[in-house]
């Protein structure tokens, strides 16, 4: 109901890499905190000191087990989870007052809260389980890309990225032009095999994610690795190798 | 398009205020955002050393802990039975001046009748001076319980251990070795030091029995057997010795590995090292083929040569360790079912480890010079390094497999070199650099010394002339000759079996003992309410301060309300535990960035004014009044050595030894909350020998002349108290701990199964259980703050796919866990990346009810729980009349990952068990909502 642009000038978004995300919910708070103070109504905690806490966040991590198909030991990915703005943005097509609406200079996907009546069906939309309905608002609320931080010319220029990229103390988050081939979060991409979140649904997200690296490798057989060759056998035959052995060091006795 | 029209420069804030996080013990720099005198926003300080900018959740939800409702508002005194939470409020003075009447009578008749332990305290060289002066013998920090086994080893082997004593060199590393690491005190730095290493591609490996956080972003992971990693590493010696792959130069120039040990048998001095009468250690030189003092000028130091003296037969200490780790007992095969890992995987590690250390060798061009005079054109590094923490250091085994990883570095020529591990300023500092500890107590005047250090042999322990401990811990005495930080985790159990005495007054700060800081929480809760036959408590009078309402607070008499970390002045210094770079000194301060609401004060300012009214040297000026009006005004003017104070930055006449300056704070403030000084690039490696780095580090006052030293891989203090357990010398230890004492305090390091396997049905108890802290909340303080317990509100327990197909568990199943001390009954959930053998669950979520302002049925309370209440401070008895320590026997560390359970399908019951009664607060529960913009 609601259009989405043809085409964006731009595409910012985020990439996060999987390979390093330690799992710190450093970005869920950081992104909180900034998000509470700043961009519409404060994203509220229900509950909060109660049995059951429930507050609006714009991102959030999820650990997932992976266990390979050999017998290699399982390991956990850490998967932080945020709007990913996509190019063919369900959740603003099926705005029905035009809230929801994808930005043309840029591609952010924003929400208008004046102009949200929380009806919950962007949410419904969204693959991702990327909106969340403000409990005390009852606005939807989700990922701005700190539209407020990204141009902010009360900010330091190096501080005009998104609160959870410049939190990130792992390195893992990384912001910029998608749509821009030589920008350099495309140019990691690029390298590191970045990918969609669930391409099949069609839904063209802009942010990537980059693979964890192929794990427990070391072999004892590894051509790096080869075998440590013993110098001896015994303890004896140890202190005669090392005698040969000083005997080779710089500045040793002629 | 009709877009709406945003403001995208909305106005940021007010004002910046920059200072010092408290969320947990990393210590980053912090901006406060103010906005109309409120705090809007924290965020981390680009310009900080220790966070370069980033902040973790903790830190970013520090705004959620300055509006907590579990702030306390006033001093209390207790109006109900102990532990019943009741009380009224009362003025400071009245405060003061109860504190003041129970503590003068101790000072003048019998100072160690107070016992004054910090917890989570970063004023420790300020606590510590008070209660030095105070007189008690008493006073300690949370190290015992935290990590001493990592601290003291490193200290003894090489002047320095992990954390806040050194770092990785994240810059040139190419192989991250780390051992038993989950979240801890360098919290941002070894993030951003992983992010560093894997955005250039550089391994990291992880042994834990557990892979989460660090470890699961590892490369390879390593799923060891709790306890069983000095096996493991001693294992990886094996293997480089027998290969040859170990830097001979490096040992030889650097290390005791040349030095000569009397290997005489039955001679009085066996195992001891050859000195000259200067003491210095002897080695053989290799050019002469004589024996010579290590410090001498153009010294080959031989790690072969034998030698002949006096009829004894002396051998460098490489021989005994070639010796010793070349025994097959050491092969991958022989150690491979303990540990839980294969042996070619342990190959395939001391293969990749030798292969960066030796193969990818680099070089800077950097020349330098050692303390022999020899000049060096270029630094050569080994680029592998190691990080170790509790895992490793939790254990009854814990200070020598520390040890051994330290070992391990040093073989490698890792240490102080480019690629390796850093020492940060005021590190290295080798344990003959310390003081000794102190325990001289005389009624009305100070103690003789200060409370902690490092002994050099059984003559520095803390007995009374009848041999009896003079510390209330029991630390620095024969059964842990070595507690470097104290044994806080044996206070309360000794004080109240009035073991090796009765006290009077128990005095604590930031000490959660009632709960997650104790093992058997319910046994202290029981101590502390205890009554003798009069009716009077067994522990008669405690003073406790906090900042919040936590579980320790309903068990205290008198609470001194402390202000949150936003509304304080603190300094964090090189004094105490500094927040340095490898390649910098650095200090930082507190300040006050909102003024408190409620009627609340610095802990240390109240000390001060405590100590003024007490009369205690040092804070009763000569005309009678304070000394120091706050602990602001001590900071600044407070002299240890002339011209040595708290904060190094901006002295008078310069930077490091300087008289105070009445703007030194403002100086701090001005520029971003800390002071930095860079080593010299001369200077930056090598430091223990490097004579830059030696005359650099003697200007800023962190010695008083060069210190340099040999890292110790033979330690002859160890040596020294096995002589005594052997019967050598003037002090003897009892004779039940000479054998414990003569097969633990090995010189050299060793490994041995942990205390409590020996004497636990491991067949019954065949599981092991740890915790590991959340990186989101590893304070326990973190379960009030409104943002970060929606991310752990509550902590299942983990268990392996064997074991939880073997009981049957299923989602929302409950298992009864039982130890040989207690059991618990709490959720289960699923995790396969584990060791079979290993059940684990987060730390300290778990809340006690009516605690910390929370609703009696917050998730905390009602499906939280602590594995402490498994875990006991004392070992099952052993049928000999005597109760061992649950403790490592060399620094007495609390061994709590040496736990055993067996674990058992449940019925759920209503909430976790056990469940302690809803405990009384002095604050009312907090609000329902939160939405806290303080801006328009």
């Amino acid at each position: 109901m609601t259009q989405l642009p043809t085409t964006t000038t731009r595409k910012l978004g985020l990439v996060i890499d999987l390979d390093t995300c330690v799992g710190c919910h450093a970005c869920v708070i950081s992104c909180k905190g900034w998000n509470t103070e700043n961009y519409g109504a404060p994203l509220a905690d229900e509950d909060a000191y109660g049995a059951n806490p429930v507050g609006s966040f714009l991102n959030r991590v999820h650990s997932f087990e992976v266990t390979p198909a050999d017998d290699a030991p399982p390991s956990l990915v850490h998967f932080p989870k945020s709007c990913l703005h996509c190019d063919n943005a369900p959740c603003v097509t099926v705005c029905p007052t035009g809230a929801s609406y994808k930005r043309v200079e840029d591609g952010i996907v924003l929400v208008n809260e004046s102009a949200c009546i929380g009806c919950g069906l962007c949410a419904w939309a969204c693959p991702y389980g990327a909106r969340e309905l403000d409990p005390r608002e009852k606005v939807m609320k989700k990922c701005t890309l700190c539209v407020d931080r990204i141009y902010n010319e009360n900010l330091p220029e190096e501080d005009r990225v998104p609160a959870c990229v410049r939190t990130c103390p792992a390195g893992a988050r990384h912001f910029g032009d998608l749509g821009d081939s030589e920008s350099a979060v495309s140019q990691l991409v690029a390298q590191r095999g970045g990918f969609d979140l669930m391409p099949e649904m069609g839904t063209q997200p802009v942010n990537k994610y980059l693979p964890p690296r192929p794990k427990d490798q070391l072999q004892e057989t590894d051509i790096l690795a080869p075998f440590l060759a013993p110098v001896t056998d015994t303890s004896q035959g140890f202190l005669g190798w090392l005698d040969r052995a000083l005997s080779a060091l710089p500045g040793a006795k002629e | 398009m009709n877009q709406p029209k945003i403001d995208t420069s909305p106005k940021v804030s007010d004002e910046v205020r920059k200072t010092t996080c408290y969320m947990c013990a990393c210590r980053c720099g912090i901006n406060v955002h103010m906005k109309a005198g409120k705090i809007a926003y924290i965020e981390g300080n680009r310009d900080h050393p220790v966070n370069k900018g980033v902040l973790c959740a903790k830190g970013s939800a520090g705004i959620m802990q300055v509006n907590a409702p579990s702030r306390l508002r006033a001093p209390l005194k207790r109006v109900g039975p102990r532990g019943a939470g009741q009380f009224e409020e009362i003025s400071w003075d009245e405060a003061l001046q109860i504190a003041t009447s129970w503590l003068a009578p101790l000072r003048e008749t019998a100072p160690e009748k107070l016992a004054f332990f910090t917890g989570r305290d970063q004023s420790q060289s300020f606590t510590g001076w008070w209660a030095q002066q105070f007189g008690t013998p008493n006073f300690a920090a949370h190290g015992g319980f935290c990590s001493v086994n990592m601290a003291a080893a490193g200290i003894y082997t090489m002047g320095g251990a992990f954390w806040e004593f050194g770092q990785p060199d994240w810059d040139h590393s190419k192989l991250f070795v780390i051992f038993g690491v989950a979240e801890d005190h360098d919290s941002n730095p070894i993030k951003m030091g992983i992010g560093k290493l894997k955005a250039r591609g550089a391994r990291v490996v992880g042994v834990n029995p557990i892979r989460t956080g660090y470890n699961a972003v590892a490369d390879d992971w390593y799923g060891i057997t709790p306890g069983t990693d000095g096996l493991l590493i001693l294992s990886l010696v094996h293997l480089l010795l027998k290969a040859g792959r170990v830097d001979l130069d490096y040992l030889a120039r650097w290390t005791n590995a040349p030095v000569l040990v009397n290997c005489t048998a039955g001679h009085a001095d066996y195992g001891m090292l050859l000195r000259d009468s200067e003491g210095r250690e002897m080695v053989i030189d290799r050019t002469t083929g004589q024996p010579a003092p290590f410090t001498q000028k153009g010294l080959r130091p031989d790690l072969a040569a034998s030698h002949q003296q006096d009829g004894i037969t002396y051998r460098p200490v490489f021989h005994l360790m070639a010796e010793r780790y070349l025994d097959d007992s050491y092969a991958p095969e022989a150690v491979a079912e303990k540990t839980g890992i294969s042996a070619s995987r342990i190959r395939a590690l001391a293969a990749e480890i030798a292969r960066v250390a030796f193969d990818e060798a680099i070089t800077l061009d950097q020349p330098w010079t050692d303390f022999r005079g020899e000049t060096h054109a270029k630094m050569v590094g080994r680029p592998v390094s190691f990080h170790a923490m509790r895992g490793i250091s939790a254990h009854s085994n814990g200070f020598q497999t520390a040890r051994a990883l330290h070992m391990l570095q040093i073989l490698l020529g890792t240490v102080e070199t480019p690629g390796g591990f850093r020492f940060k300023p005021p590190y290295p500092k080798p344990a003959t650099a310390h003081p000794k500890p102190h325990c001289g107590v005389t009624p009305g005047a100070p103690l003789d010394g200060p409370h902690l250090g490092y002994v050099q042999g059984p003559e520095d322990l803390c007995l009374r002339p009848d041999g009896s401990p003079a510390r209330i811990d029991k630390a620095y005495t024969w059964e842990n000759p070595m507690s470097a930080h104290g044994l806080m985790h044996m206070v309360i159990s000794n004080a109240h079996a009035g073991d090796p005495y009765k006290i009077d007054t128990l005095f604590m700060y930031m000490a959660n003992m009632s709960w997650n800081s104790s093992m058997n929480s319910g046994g202290v809760m029981q101590m502390l309410t205890d009554t003798d036959e009069n009716g009077d408590y067994v522990i008669p009078r405690i003073i406790y301060s906090d900042a919040y309402s936590s579980e320790m607070v309903a068990y205290a008499d008198l609470i001194l309300p402390d202000t949150t970390y936003l509304e304080r002045h603190d300094c964090i210094s090189l004094l105490d535990r500094p927040i340095c770079e490898a390649d910098a000194a650095a200090d930082a301060i507190r300040w006050p960035v909102v003024t408190p609401d409620r009627d609340v004060r610095g802990f240390q300012s109240v000390l001060l004014d405590l100590g003024h009214r007490l009369g205690l040297p040092g804070m009763v000026a000569p005309d009678g009044s304070p000394a120091y009006r706050d602990y602001a005004d001590y900071i600044v003017n407070h002299q240890r050595k002339p011209g040595i104070g708290p904060l190094a930055g901006w002295r008078t006449g310069g930077d490091g030894r300087g008289a105070p300056n009445p703007d030194q704070l403002q100086n701090y403030i001005d520029n971003g909350g800390f002071w930095l000084a860079h080593v010299p690039a001369e200077a930056s490696y090598f430091k223990p020998w490097n004579a830059d780095y030696q005359n650099w580090a003697v200007g800023m006052g962190f010695y008083d002349s060069p210190q340099p030293y040999l890292f110790q891989l033979y330690v002859e203090p160890l040596r020294k108290f096995q002589r005594a357990a052997e019967g050598h010398g003037p002090h003897q230890p009892p004779d039940h701990l000479r054998q414990r004492i003569a097969e633990t305090l090995d010189p050299l390091p060793i490994w041995y199964p942990p205390f409590s396997d020996a004497q636990v049905d491991t067949d019954a108890f065949p599981i092991h259980a740890l915790t590991q802290r959340p990186m989101a909340m590893y304070h326990s303080w973190g379960s009030q703050n409104a943002w970060l317990r929606q991310i752990h509100g509550m902590n299942p327990l983990y268990l392996p796919t064997n074991l939880w197909q073997s009981h049957g568990f299923g989602a929302g199943d409950w298992a009864r866990v039982t130890s040989p001390h207690g059991e618990i009954t709490v959720p289960v959930a699923h995790m396969g990346a584990l060791n079979p053998n290993t059940i684990w669950t987060w730390n300290a979520i778990g809340k006690r009810r009516g605690a910390w302002a929370l609703d009696e049925k917050a998730p905390e309370a009602t499906q939280g729980f602590l594995l402490n209440h498994l875990i006991h401070e004392l070992l099952p008895p052993k049928g000999d009349g005597l109760r061992w320590a649950n403790s490592d026997p060399v620094t007495g560390q609390a061994a709590w990952f040496d736990l055993r359970v067996q674990i058992e399908k449940t019925t759920p019951p209503a909430h976790s068990l056990p469940a302690h009664p809803t405990q009384g607060a002095p604050v009312p529960q907090g609000p329902r909502d939160v939405a806290w913009k303080v801006g328009q």
